[in-house]
This record gives C-alpha cells, sequence and structure tokens, in this order.
C-alpha cells in the first residue's frame, strides 16, 4: 500500500538545507513561485522505504517564525493554515552541528505548533574536526522528537532520515515550551476570548502580520484588539519568549553538547583575516570580478557560436525541408530566429550563476557584502546591493530577484531601480552590431577601438547606476529602519551537486521564462509585418514590378547584382582555367544571363517583401513614431526596431533583419544590409552619429518588458516600475539626442 | 567598565548587559545577542564600518549604527 505526505524542510540559512533537499529528491525538483509573489517555492519527490512516497518542500531558510521578511512570512503562514494542501505532515528541521544552539530556537517554535517534528543535525562530519561530542539519545528524550545526524558531504545519515519520515506517525507532537508563561494575565485572557485556539499559533498571529485563509480570518480578525497593547509592550514579551526559548535549550545543551574549545577555532579566522583585509581584500574581490567578465564575455563566446551555427542551420533546413508557405515561414522565420535568440544566452547565463553559487556557497558571498557595504552606502545602496549588481550583467530580471536579501525597504527599492541600468547581455547583440558598423578598426595602445567602445559602454552602464541611485536617494523620502545584518558563515568547499543544481535551475527558469516572452514577441511581430490594411500594401506585387520596370532595382540591389554578377564572372573564370579548358564563351555567357534571371528574380522578391514590411501595420506604427525618433538620427525602420524590442533589446538585431529583408541567421548579411542603408542624403544612415545615439539610447533605455514585470512583482505596486520606465527613457532620449546632434 | 560595542577593539570581549531602555530588533536577539552572552569583536571592515562579531557562537556583521545600541561589560582580561 502506497500513501503520500508532504514533508516541510525548514531550517536556518545556511545550514545545508538545499544539500538535504538534494539528497532527498536529486533531480526530481521542481522550481517555480508562490502564487502571487516572487519567493521561489521548491518541490521534490522522494521515495520512502516500503513503497512510501514523499512531497518534500524545500521552505526560504529563516532564523525563526518571528517574520522580517517575505521569505520567512511563507514558511509561517504555510505552518499556520491547517487546510493549505502542502500543509506538512511531518516538518524536518535542518541544522547544522556548530550552530546547534541558535538553530534550535526554530526547532522549538516549529515544535510549539504542535507539528509533528524531526532533527537533523547536518554538517556531522565535521564534529570530531571540532571536537564537539553530543548524547543524540538524551537529547531526543529532552527535545521530545528524533534525530538523524547527517552529512550531505560524506553521505551518510540520509537513509536514517528517510526511515524517520517514513515512520512519522511515532513522532510526538507535543510541544516544547508553554509560552504563556512569558505574561500567564495576558495568556489567560487570549485563551478566554478565543477557547478553541491554539495559543502559540495566536500569539504568532498577534505579534506579526501574516495574511490568513478564510478560517483563520475570523479569528485573524477579533485579535487585532489583542494588539492594541502597545508595539512595544508586544515586543518586549517577543524578547522575553527569546529569552525563554534560550534557557530551555542551553538546559538541554549543558548535558548533551560538549565541546573541547582546544581543536576548536578553524580557518574562518584566518582567511577571513586576507579575505578582508584592506587591500588584499579589494584586489581579491576584484580579480575575482575580472575572471568573472572574462568567463561571461570571453569564454562563453565558443559556445555561443556553436549555438548561433546550429540553430541557422537548424532555420536553413526547415526552409529548405519543409514545403514553401506560411506556416514555414513562421517557423524558419520567427519561432526558430526567436529560440535561437534566447539559447544563445544560455553560456553567459549559465556561467554567472555557477560563480555566484560557488562564492555563495563557499562563504564569500557575506565577506563582499562586508567589504562593500561603507562604500555603496553614500549611494543609498547596502553592500548587499553588489551581488544584484553583480547579476545584473548577465540579466536584470535574476538580479531584481536577488535584492530580496536586503533588509533595508529604502535600499532596497533604490537598487531594483537602478539594476536595469548595468550592461545585462541582451543589450550585447545591439552593442556588438552597431559597434562593428560604426566604430572604426583602429587600435590605442594596443587595445581596439571596438573593445574599448563596448568597455566604455559596460562603466557607463555602471557609473550610470550608481549615479542614479545618489540622486534617489535624495529624492525618495522614505523612512525605513536600517537593520543591516548578515551571517558570516564558515567557509566551506562549494558541493558539486549543489552548484550543479542551482545553475541548471536558474538557467531553466531563465530560460522558459524569457524564451516565452521573445517567442510571443517574434510571433506577434511577424503577424505585423506580414499584414497590412492599405491598399499599398495590398498591391505590393504590382506596385513594385512596376516601380522596376519603369526605374529599375533600388541602389542597394543594383549594387547587390553587379557585385554578384561581378564575382560569378571571376569564379566561372577560374574553374574554367583550372580545367585546362578553352575558354567557351557561349557557356559562360549562357550561365551569366542564367544567373542574372535568378538573382533579378530573388532580388525582386526583396524589393516586394520590404515595400510590403512598409506598408504593413507595423510600417505604418513606424512610420508614425518617425518624427519623434527622428531628432535622434533613426528613420522609421530603426524606429519599429526600437518599439519591437521594448519586449527585449536584443529584438532589435532580429527586427532590422525582418525589415531589410534577409534571414535574421545571416549576420554577416545583415550587418552589410544595414552597412549599405542610405539616408536621404545618400550617406550611410548608420555613421558614427546614429550608431552612437543608438548605443547611448539602448544603455540607458528601460527596454525590456519582463524587468518591468518583475519589477511590478516585487516592489507591489505599478507605481515603481512606471517610474522607472519614464525615468530612464527620458534619459535615454535626452543623451541619445543630444549625441546625436552634437556628432552629427 | 560599561561601553557599547561600536567601540570595541579587535579580539576584545564583553558580556551584553540587561536592556533597559531600547530594544534590540528581534533578529539579534534570535542571533544569540542575549543579556549576559558574551560578544566578541573578531574584525571591523577596512572602512572601519560594518563590524563583524561574535556571540554566542554566531558568526554576524552588523553596521556601527546599531552595535551602538547594545550595552556591554568589558572584559578586562581579553585586552
Amino acid at each position: 500500500m502506497s500513501k503520500n505526505i508532504n514533508v516541510a524542510l525548514i531550517g536556518n540559512p545556511n545550514t545545508g538545507k538545499t544539500s538535504v533537499f538534494n539528497q532527498l529528491t536529486g533531480l526530481k525538483q521542481k522550481v517555480g513561485n508562490y502564487p502571487g509573489i516572487t519567493v521561489e517555492k521548491k518541490e521534490g519527490i522522494c521515495k520512502l522505504p516500503r513503497g512510501v512516497k514523499a512531497y518534500i518542500l524545500d521552505l526560504p531558510g529563516t532564523y525563526s517564525l518571528n517574520t522580517t521578511s517575505l521569505d520567512e512570512s511563507v514558511v509561517v503562514e504555510l505552518l499556520l493554515n491547517k487546510n493549505d494542501k502542502d500543509y506538512p505532515d511531518v516538518a524536518v528541521v535542518i541544522s547544522d552541528v556548530e550552530n546547534l544552539k541558535r538553530n534550535l530556537l526554530l526547532f522549538t517554535q516549529i515544535k510549539d505548533l504542535k507539528i509533528p517534528s524531526i532533527l537533523v543535525i547536518n554538517m556531522a562530519d565535521r564534529m570530531d574536526r571540532k571536537g564537539i561530542s553530543l548524547d543524540v539519545e538524551l537529547m531526543e528524550q529532552r527535545l521530545d522528537t528524533k534525530i538523524a545526524l547527517v552529512s550531505t558531504r560524506k553521505g551518510f545519515g540520509i537513509d536514517r532520515l528517510k526511515e524517520l519520515i517514513a515512520n512519522y506517525k511515532q513522532l510526538s507532537n507535543k510541544p516544547n515550551i508553554n509560552t504563556a508563561v512569558i505574561a500567564p494575565e495576558y495568556f489567560k485572557n487570549l485563551k478566554e476570548v478565543f477557547p478553541k485556539e491554539d495559543l502559540y499559533k495566536l500569539w504568532l498571529v498577534i505579534t506579526q502580520d501574516v495574511n490568513f485563509m478564510p478560517i483563520e480570518r475570523n479569528a485573524a480578525a477579533s485579535v487585532n484588539e489583542f494588539k492594541a497593547k502597545s508595539k512595544t509592550e508586544l515586543k518586549r514579551l517577543q524578547h522575553k519568549e527569546t529569552v525563554l526559548r534560550y534557557q530551555f535549550i542551553n538546559g538541554i545543551l549543558k548535558e548533551t553538547y560538549k565541546k573541547d574549545f582546544r581543536t576548536a577555532k578553524g580557518f574562518r579566522g584566518s582567511l577571513d583575516k586576507i579575505l578582508t583585509h584592506k587591500f588584499f581584500g579589494y584586489l581579491i574581490f576584484f580579480a575575482i570580478l575580472l575572471t568573472i567578465f572574462q568567463a561571461i564575455f570571453d569564454w562563453s563566446g565558443y559556445p555561443m557560436d556553436f549555438i548561433d551555427a546550429q540553430f541557422a542551420a537548424l532555420a536553413d533546413w526547415t526552409k529548405n525541408t519543409l514545403p514553401p508557405g506560411i506556416l514555414t515561414d513562421l517557423l524558419a522565420e520567427g519561432i526558430i530566429a526567436g529560440i535561437g535568440g534566447v539559447v544563445i544566452f544560455i553560456p553567459q547565463i549559465a556561467f554567472l550563476f555557477l560563480f555566484i553559487s560557488l562564492l555563495e556557497e563557499s562563504g564569500y558571498m557575506s565577506r563582499v557584502v562586508f567589504l562593500m557595504d561603507k562604500l555603496m552606502r553614500p549611494f543609498g545602496l547596502s553592500g548587499k546591493s553588489v551581488v544584484p549588481l553583480m547579476s545584473g550583467t548577465a540579466c536584470a530580471i535574476p538580479a531584481v530577484m536577488a535584492t530580496r536579501t536586503i533588509e533595508n525597504w529604502k535600499e532596497r527599492l533604490i537598487t531594483i531601480l537602478v539594476v536595469p541600468f548595468t550592461t545585462c547581455s541582451a543589450r550585447l547583440p545591439v552593442y556588438l552590431i552597431l559597434i562593428a558598423l560604426v566604430i572604426p578598426e583602429g587600435r590605442f595602445i594596443g587595445l581596439s577601438y571596438q573593445a574599448l567602445t563596448l568597455m566604455g559602454l559596460y562603466l557607463l552602464g555602471f557609473v550610470m547606476s550608481l549615479c542614479s541611485a545618489m540622486i534617489l536617494n535624495k529624492i525618495l523620502k522614505i523612512k525605513s529602519r536600517s537593520l543591516f545584518m548578515i551571517e558570516m558563515p564558515a567557509y566551506r568547499l562549494p558541493l558539486f551537486k549543489n552548484v550543479f543544481y542551482t545553475v541548471v535551475e536558474k538557467t531553466k527558469s531563465f530560460v522558459l521564462g524569457a524564451g516565452k516572452i521573445i517567442l510571443a514577441i517574434s510571433i506577434v511581430l511577424w503577424f505585423l509585418g506580414s499584414y497590412g490594411w492599405s491598399n499599398e500594401f495590398k498591391n505590393a506585387e504590382t506596385i513594385v514590378k512596376e516601380r522596376i520596370d519603369n526605374e529599375g532595382f533600388n541602389a542597394y540591389s543594383k549594387n547587390y547584382l553587379q557585385n554578384n554578377l561581378e564575382a560569378f564572372k571571376y569564379q566561372l573564370k577560374d574553374s574554367a582555367l583550372s580545367k585546362n579548358d578553352k575558354i567557351d564563351l557561349t557557356n559562360i555567357r549562357t550561365a551569366l544571363q542564367e544567373r542574372d534571371v535568378e538573382l533579378h528574380d530573388r532580388l525582386v522578391e526583396q524589393e516586394i517583401a520590404s515595400f510590403k514590411l512598409e506598408n504593413s501595420f507595423i510600417g505604418q506604427a513606424g512610420k508614425a513614431i518617425e518624427p519623434i525618433v527622428k531628432p535622434l538620427g533613426y528613420d522609421w525602420k530603426i524606429g519599429i526596431a526600437v518599439i519591437t524590442s521594448f519586449a527585449a533589446r536584443e529584438v532589435f538585431v532580429g527586427t532590422l533583419a525582418t525589415i531589410y529583408s534577409v534571414g535574421s541567421d545571416e549576420e554577416e548579411t545583415i550587418k552589410n544590409r544595414m552597412a549599405a542603408e542610405v539616408n536621404a542624403n545618400g550617406k550611410p544612415l548608420f555613421n558614427l552619429a546614429t550608431g552612437v545615439s543608438l548605443m547611448l539610447f539602448y544603455a540607458f533605455a528601460m527596454q525590456c518588458m519582463s524587468t518591468l514585470a518583475i519589477v511590478k512583482r516585487e516592489t507591489n505596486s505599478w507605481k515603481w516600475p512606471l517610474y522607472q520606465l519614464l525615468f530612464m527613457s527620458a534619459i535615454a532620449y535626452v543623451t541619445a539626442f543630444t549625441a546625436y546632434q552634437i556628432l552629427k | 567598565m560599561l561601553t557599547t560595542v561600536d567601540t570595541l577593539k579587535k579580539g576584545q570581549k564583553g558580556i551584553i548587559k540587561e536592556f533597559t531602555t531600547n530594544l534590540l530588533p528581534i533578529k539579534l536577539l534570535e542571533l544569540g545577542c542575549l543579556p549576559g552572552n558574551v560578544i566578541e569583536l573578531v574584525q571591523t571592515a577596512p572602512l572601519r564600518d560594518p563590524i563583524y562579531i561574535n556571540v554566542n557562537g554566531s558568526h554576524i556583521a552588523i553596521r556601527k549604527a546599531l552595535a551602538k545600541q547594545i550595552e556591554l561589560e568589558l572584559i578586562e582580561e581579553s585586552l
């Protein structure tokens, strides 16, 4: 007989909770969000002895049930709501053998909620080295629970844990501590008003703002009068409660936990001395940053080229294999190109998360926060803003989510608002093609102008985010209690498995998240570009053919035809010579004629396509906004690309490709096509002024719907993303305008 | 000698005093910042703020503004 049970993993941060989760579930995990909020929800399935199947829920790390952040309130909300479908049959509290005392605080709270609980003492392999000895049996008795000594690193104890979970029915669900003793009168009153409710639960409800499901809402509403007891008074009681819990824990540990201090003192101290040193500390951090950038922008080039080639080949193959028609076009030009545009970012994103998770797992990230805090404060940021700003160089979405660790609301808000200024990888394709077009190839002390421009754009992003943070810090009048606190965990060698899972997971969620949007945009774009209602659009074929008959091809086509034929002529000559044949003039002439007709047809089609585009829905939209973008040096085609790339910046290149009616997988052709584009005066459209204006525009503009969506979710209002949009677009427009007007 | 945590020198220790006027954030207490426990200053950040303390086995970094609120009795032998 099989039965499914719900298991919740709960524990302090840095106790190796995620390692235990990985050990229990392997890759059978699902990562999503809690409905309505962006707190990550990790679930997995674990097969237990005797055919029992367990749903394991990895709850966000928390120090106690007295919540101060969204992540923590998720834990409390679940544990207070018996009707939640995830409400645990058994709670597994993960603790770290070195921080047992502090970890037990949370354990006693969960026990007091009368949830059957198992205590996992993790990192048990360190006991010898740290001179720790435990009387597990006595501890089990005194805490009224079952204990599993586990080491995820050495891989022992997991079987016992599984056994204990399977036998959860034998666990006691009696509370550890009677909270009522901290204020007997107060709790007696509570009991009289709510005879049916559990006192500790009520106490938790009173002392924090938790959202409740309907059942408890009644209780919560009338509980308000008990909140009337002044806030300081409640706080004082919370203090008393904490002291009481520690008394209980200290009493138990005195009997069961021995630590020989002579063997203690690890290398934390000596490493800290170097890593937070006033000179070497920054030097090492700087070196690590350089390595990360090197990986993201250099090493990832190889897999990216490979992916690019594969998708180009796939698009070609699709076009050639499937019967020609609308659907094939949509598939090859819209969908495959669109997906390729997302997949190409995988190497960069994966590298970034690889480094971030290595730094986090090892405990180094806390030291970075420690080093950088004072430096960031004049900008209204916190040491904890460093991680989001770093992540921002890959993608603003995980960066905005990473701000959750910042306790101070003002600092967090400023970080969220300025993160999109950092140069994310989506800007890269735009920058690369524009740099290749408008920046000359020369070198300056061994560095190419092009590379220097790219570096300059990165620096510009950072400087801009710091400057606007400073401005926001002055403008925003938000009072928020500053409680900056960060644990400095012991240094640990990162576990390969944990790092691997994190990288896989984060990359997957990025690709799926961004992929959906880009896919949708490419389909919509394709549609808007392929249909129109004007007469010009409907009669495009006749109009263009007539024009070509009367006036000949446009400048680009003429040029293209001539060059191509020329090249073909040489090719024919060469092949004829190499075969040592006599040059048969008639043959060559026929071949040339055939090629001419072939090219002619292709060019006619291309011109029809681009004429159609000009008169399609999207073309009309572009023409409509031309007056707005003209002062920046853009024509209607660039205008369209600017609009469509509002969804995501990298769409810019794809849109121009569609507009110039060449396959978007042939980057070289796009570049050549862009280079050949002329403005009204017959000069190249993509000159230095337009190029720089575009680069600046993309450096500052809030061109990313997904970021706006995530900011909306994280700040829980439309106000901030809208401000952000206006603020950034205004800066982008003004700088692009100024640059164009000066350089032109 | 009575003092506050922000004035500690590297390696100095003190015992947290009973809280009288101001209440510390509950987070600090939960991490072991309770009256009677020993606080040791492990390290000061290069720019002198934040500071890195060991209290009750918890290694945490806090800003000086918060450290100022924690009163303690200096343990002389640690000088």
